[in-house]
């Protein structure tokens, strides 16, 4: 089963600032991503001390008879000062039902693993405090990616994108052991590149944009953005580069984007995604004017 | 059966290394792991990788810091192994494309960091391990390598004469997480185990819950020897709520620790009255603890760490991971507030005993990063050294087992003339396998020696049985009720402050965690993605892992790096200049000791007092 049919409950069609291109800088987007999340905020910690969360979790398992209809089931949590949405369904777990199953690992933000879709956002379960969102706070899979159980998804697609932009730097000649000698990058040069470095392979940003769910061959921001943190990179050679923007180019690469920002809107690590897929549009446009 | 030269157990920084490594020496090799390597824990690593790289540094003061941190509990050779390895360890990094933070000309940056004489922590940011976890993913990737991820390793295929130096290792049996398939890889030249720690032993710790001491447990089942596992490090900078680990970046950068009355404690208390918030991490780990043991803690709790003075611009650009995650995890802004923090367990000094080439005492069978103990850490291991760990000995691992040569190890493994028998330790509790024990370790044949087809097929069928079992079984005591006691007992009992009562208590409740176990079921009936069945094994492999730490720290009746002993408070170099070895015995552990080497290459590393 999937639910690719599903559609966000919350999606908001985005402002024609943001329609209209590259201009609005990455600071005003996050300052409108921390006004959302203070908008949502149903109640102050403190009202919520002593009482319990109430979330509604997404059900699903092909084997057992009656998972296999997909549903939502009620749990209340007990809730705890700086109690996130991972905390929450980890009681659930552990407390009401073994068999209530999501991956996590770090409780960091840092391994990726639990990206969930939560009140109709994509959003790190081990980063989202319980106390913001509106009850019940309702938690579900990824939308447009199969459902494994629960809250797993199937993550084969998002990590075949990722592998199709031969993600791996591509320097042929690494000196032999003895005479090892660091390149040496400006520190501009890294600050470049600094942000798209920070991807986490969480796949939000894929699940969140209506492209991707359309056309299954499009590589998707995460994957862009990973080929960006290449092409960007001056210890790479011009040649390389060039090799990378024609990855890049082709019909399911960065013409694809339609410039929505969801996947921005989205993304746990605030990478400007779509500013990095603007930026190498033009990189490819520049790479083809120089051969004409 | 799957079928590869090289099997590797772990896909995190040591795994990904020695498969690389492998794959460099021509053999064919494969990951295989419960999470997806980019998932991987070294991804929380924030500080850095130590490597002589500057001129007016040099290898030898590397092993030098190396050794004192240790507490003289290192081994000179893999101390110095380290040392020598890791420049070039780190250039090769920076080579597969590392975005390590810059100096003005262009060359990698390089920062203090506790113990240390020179500023030799090469860093990314504050989060040099993600980075570090993500560029060795690409080597992988880009070599074809071969990875089973979310297949979950749950034992060794091994033969099972009496003395494990004579058995070998043929393979490991593994489920397929996502179907439940339960297959057998046959490795023809070695298994190396790369599973990381066992931070989960533990309820407040910097360690991801995949932190489960798999690979200790399987090795020590199968007969390797566990050495020094009492050697837990806590680290003295952890948000409280969560365990989330604030970096020792913080304080090489300048941060600075304060307790309730505003005092610089490290200094006005004399703990460490050269380095102050700059001493090694056991060090300030207990002053912080003192600290709130007297009453001059806040909220009772924990201290301040104030990195305001440091500057906005600095931050941002040295530390700027800091900010998310004291906002993220503690609602503390650090551009305008002190960051609360408190000590958590973080690392384990101790491991699967290998020498300086990864191996350990059974053949086929190598270990390497966390799960393994070398030993460059001996007694406390320095900041920044985990991660030129990882890929010094993870890359010697894999280069070991695809048949390159290293030259002869000068560390021994396995029981041998060399050791001296715990004879008189005063146990609470009888330890190791109780009553109906659910894992075999080794593939008990009744002495027929079997082809290694023979003996994969016997430990899958085995494992099998092992997962019907609990899968059928309709009722009991469920996992998550046994982890939690286990948990508040070794964070109760053997924690940063230890007394020999503690301990004992500890281990009885140890037991009684295995006895509970005897009943353990798995309520969810599903073979897709059975996240129950999973943490079930897991919680098997805690007690084993937890009772080993506990042995050892009742044994070892002295004061030594982050081991502290109420009884004798002192570093009692006479008679505890030797490492602890537990053996699993085939279910009756035995304890018995290993002199520490401290012969290097051409000195020897004479013990001093310890001061910072």
């Amino acid at each position: 089963m999937s639910t690719q049919q599903q559609k966000p409950e919350t999606q908001e069609s985005p402002d024609d600032s943001e329609m209209n291109g590259t201009e609005s800088p990455q600071q005003e987007r996050l300052e409108k991503k921390e006004r959302s999340m203070v908008d949502e905020r149903s109640a102050d910690e403190s009202d919520l001390e002593g009482d319990t969360v109430h979330i509604k979790v997404f059900r699903y398992d092909p084997e057992v008879a009656d998972k296999q209809e997909p549903r939502f089931d009620d749990f209340h949590v007990p809730f705890k000062k700086g109690m996130t949405v991972l905390d929450a369904v980890m009681y659930a777990r552990d407390t009401y039902d073994s068999s209530l199953t999501f991956r996590h690992s770090c409780r960091q933000a840092v391994c990726g693993s639990d990206a969930f879709f939560v009140n109709g956002k994509q959003r790190l379960g081990c980063k989202t405090q319980i106390s913001e969102l509106q009850q019940p706070v309702r938690i579900e899979p990824l939308p447009h990616q199969e459902v494994v159980k629960d809250l797993v998804v199937d993550m084969d697609h998002f990590y075949d994108q990722m592998h199709a932009v031969e993600p791996y730097f591509k320097d042929e000649d690494t000196p032999d052991a003895s005479d090892l000698e660091e390149q040496r990058q400006s520190r501009e040069n890294r600050e470049k590149v600094k942000m798209s470095t920070r991807c986490i392979w969480c796949a939000s940003c894929m699940s969140s944009c209506n492209i991707a769910a359309g056309d299954n061959e499009y590589l998707g921001p995460a994957a862009i953005n990973k080929a960006y943190r290449f092409a960007m990179d001056d210890r790479e050679g011009d040649e390389i580069k060039e090799h990378r923007l024609r990855i890049l180019e082709q019909e399911h690469g960065v013409w694809r984007c339609q410039t929505q920002f969801s996947c921005t809107e989205v993304c746990p690590k605030d990478i400007p995604l779509t500013e990095h897929i603007q930026e190498l549009k033009r990189e490819a446009v520049k790479k083809n004017l120089k051969f004409w | 059966m799957y079928e590869h030269d090289v099997i590797v157990v772990g896909a995190g920084g040591a795994g990904l290394r020695a498969a690389v490594a492998a794959d460099e020496a021509g053999a064919d090799v494969a990951l295989v792991s419960k999470l997806h390597p980019v998932r991987s824990h070294t991804g929380a690593a924030e500080g850095g990788i130590n490597a002589a790289l500057q001129e007016g540094d040099d290898w030898e003061l590397h092993a030098y810091d190396t050794m004192k941190g240790s507490d003289y509990l290192g081994d000179a050779p893999a101390v110095e192994t380290l040392a020598k390895d890791a420049p070039e360890d780190t250039i090769r990094l920076e080579h597969w494309g590392m975005p390590f933070s810059r100096e003005e000309d262009g060359r990698v940056s390089q920062r203090p960091f506790g113990g240390l004489s020179y500023p030799r922590t090469t860093y990314a940011g504050a989060e040099t391990g993600h980075h570090l976890l993500h560029v060795m993913y690409e080597q992988v990737v880009k070599r074809g390598i071969q990875v089973y991820d979310e297949w979950y390793v749950m034992d060794l295929a091994t033969t099972d004469e009496d003395d494990p130096n004579d058995r070998e290792c043929h393979g490991v049996v593994a489920y397929d997480v996502q179907s439940g398939k339960i297959e057998g890889f046959k490795a023809n030249q070695g298994v190396v185990l790369a599973t990381g720690g066992p931070g989960q032993a533990f309820d407040h710790t910097t360690n991801a819950v995949s932190c489960t001491g798999d690979g200790h447990a399987m090795a020590y089942r199968a007969g390797a020897p566990l050495e020094d596992m009492e050697f837990i490090q806590f680290h003295p900078t952890s948000l409280p709520s969560t365990g989330v680990l604030i970096s020792e970046g913080v304080r090489g950068e300048g941060g600075i620790l304060y307790n309730n009355e505003g005092e610089r404690f490290m200094f006005e208390h004399g703990y460490a009255n050269n380095s102050g918030e700059l001493a090694s991490r056991d060090v300030v780990a207990r002053a912080e603890l003192t600290e709130v043991n007297e009453g001059r803690g806040v909220n009772d709790e924990y201290v301040h760490l104030d990195m305001r003075h440091l500057g906005e611009e600095r931050i941002l650009d040295r530390l700027e991971n800091i900010l998310h995650l004291a906002e993220d995890f503690e609602g503390v802004d650090g551009l305008i507030e002190p960051m609360p923090v408190k000590p958590g367990q973080h690392y384990a000094m101790g491991g699967i005993e290998t020498d300086e080439n990864g191996q350990t005492c059974i053949d086929g069978l190598y270990a390497a990063g966390e799960c393994a103990c070398v030993s460059v850490h001996g007694g406390n291991r320095l900041g920044g050294n985990a991660l030129p760990e990882l890929i010094v000995f993870g890359k010697r691992a894999g280069y070991h087992a695809a048949g390159k040569d290293l030259g002869e190890p000068q560390i021994k493994t396995g029981y041998g003339d060399d050791v001296e028998d715990e004879t008189d330790a005063d146990l609470p509790v009888a330890p190791g396998a109780s009553g109906l024990d659910q894992s075999g370790g080794v593939a008990a044949d009744g002495g027929v020696t079997a082809d290694a087809e023979g003996i994969l097929e016997r430990t899958v069928e085995q494992t099998r049985e092992q997962i019907d079992y609990l899968i059928e079984k309709d009722d009991g005591v469920q996992h998550a009720e046994i982890r939690a006691k286990l948990q508040k007992a070794m964070t109760d009992y053997v924690n940063v402050f230890r007394t020999e009562e503690g301990i004992k208590k500890a281990l009885k409740i140890i037991r009684e965690c295995r006895e509970e176990y005897q009943d353990v079921y798995v309520d969810d009936p599903s073979r897709t993605f059975n996240t129950d069945l999973q943490q079930t094994i897991e919680t098997r492999n805690l007690i084993d892992v937890a009772e080993t730490i506990a042995l050892g720290a009742l044994v070892r009746n002295e004061f030594r790096g982050a081991h502290w002993r109420q009884e004798n408070q002192i570093r009692d170099d006479e008679n505890w200049l030797k490492h602890t070895l537990i053996s699993w015995d085939d279910g009756e552990p035995s304890i018995f000791y290993r002199p520490v080497i401290l012969e290097g290459e051409d000195k020897t590393y004479e013990p001093k007092v310890r001061s910072y």
